[in-house]
C-alpha cells in the first residue's frame, strides 16, 4: 500500500530493492515505474562482491537499519531489471 | 522547505497528546538524552510522508496501551525542527537517516529501531505490534 498519487506507481512511496541482470543492486524509494525506467530516489547502489558482501548480504544488512543514500535521484532502464521488491519485505 | 505549521501540528499533536514531549532545539535533544540516565526512553522521528507517517503515529499510540512501555516519550519532527532532527540522528550515527523512524533507548543505548521502510505499507496494528514487543523485551 504505497501513497495513491494519481498516475504513478502503487510502490510510489515505498523503499524498494531493485535487481539487475549486473554486478549492481539498488535500494531506494521508488518514485514510479513505467514501461521503460524505474524511477528511484535518495538511493544506494551496491555491486555485487564489493567490500566482501554479496547482494543477499547487502540486502540482509540493508533491510535490518536502512541505507545511506548516495544518489537523490536514479532513472533505471527497465530492461535490466530482473526485480523489484519491497526492502521491508526482505 | 517546510511545511506550513497549520498543516503540521495535528501530526504533531497525535503525539503530543499521548504524552510525548517535543523536541525542538539541538539543546533540547541533548538535554533529554542527558537527562535519560538509567531507564528507557522513546524516541520517534516524526514526518509528513503519507504512506508511513500516516500509520506510525496512529501506530506509536497503539503500542502505548501495554503493560511495558517507555519510561520516557520525546519527538523530533523532520523537516521542520531541522536542528533537533540532526541532533537527534547525531545520537545514533550508525543508522541511516529516515522518517518516519523510531528508536528504543535503555540506559541511554540504542536496543531498537524501526526505519522507515519497516513502516511503509503495513497497518498501525503491525507498527503497534513491533513496538509491543520490543516494549515487553526492553521496557520495565
Amino acid at each position: 500500500m504505497g501513497t495513491f498519487h494519481q498516475n504513478k506507481h502503487e510502490l510510489h512511496g515505498i523503499t524498494v530493492v531493485v535487481d539487475t541482470d549486473g554486478p549492481e543492486i539498488y535500494v531506494g524509494r521508488c518514485d514510479d515505474i513505467d514501461d521503460g525506467r524505474v524511477i528511484l530516489v535518495d538511493v544506494d547502489v551496491h555491486r555485487d562482491g564489493d567490500g566482501g558482501r554479496s547482494k543477499d548480504d547487502y540486502v540482509r544488512r540493508a533491510a535490518q537499519l536502512g541505507v545511506w543514500k548516495k544518489h537523490d535521484h536514479l532513472v533505471l532502464d527497465r530492461g535490466r531489471v530482473t526485480s523489484v521488491r519491497r526492502l521491508g519485505d526482505v | 522547505m517546510p511545511y506550513s505549521p497549520l498543516l503540521v501540528k495535528p501530526m504533531r499533536e497525535e503525539l503530543t497528546a499521548v504524552g510525548f514531549q517535543e523536541l525542538m532545539t539541538a539543546a533540547d535533544v541533548d538535554r533529554w538524552i542527558n537527562e535519560g540516565g538509567s531507564g528507557t526512553s522513546f524516541l520517534v522521528i516524526n514526518s509528513v510522508c503519507g504512506c508511513a507517517a500516516g500509520m506510525a503515529r496512529p501506530g506509536v499510540r497503539l503500542a502505548l496501551d501495554n503493560d511495558k512501555k517507555p519510561a520516557r516519550l520525546a519527538t523530533v519532527f523532520a523537516g521542520q525542527d531541522v536542528d533537533a532532527t540532526a541532533q537527534a540522528r547525531a545520537k545514533i550515527p550508525d543508522v541511516p537517516p529516515s522518517s518516519p523512524s523510531m528508536a528504543l533507548f535503555k540506559d541511554g543505548e540504542l536496543v531498537y529501531f524501526v526505519p522507515r521502510h519497516r513502516i511503509e505499507g503495513r497497518g498501525p496494528e503491525d507498527v503497534a505490534a513491533d513496538l509491543k514487543g520490543a516494549f515487553d523485551e526492553y521496557c520495565g
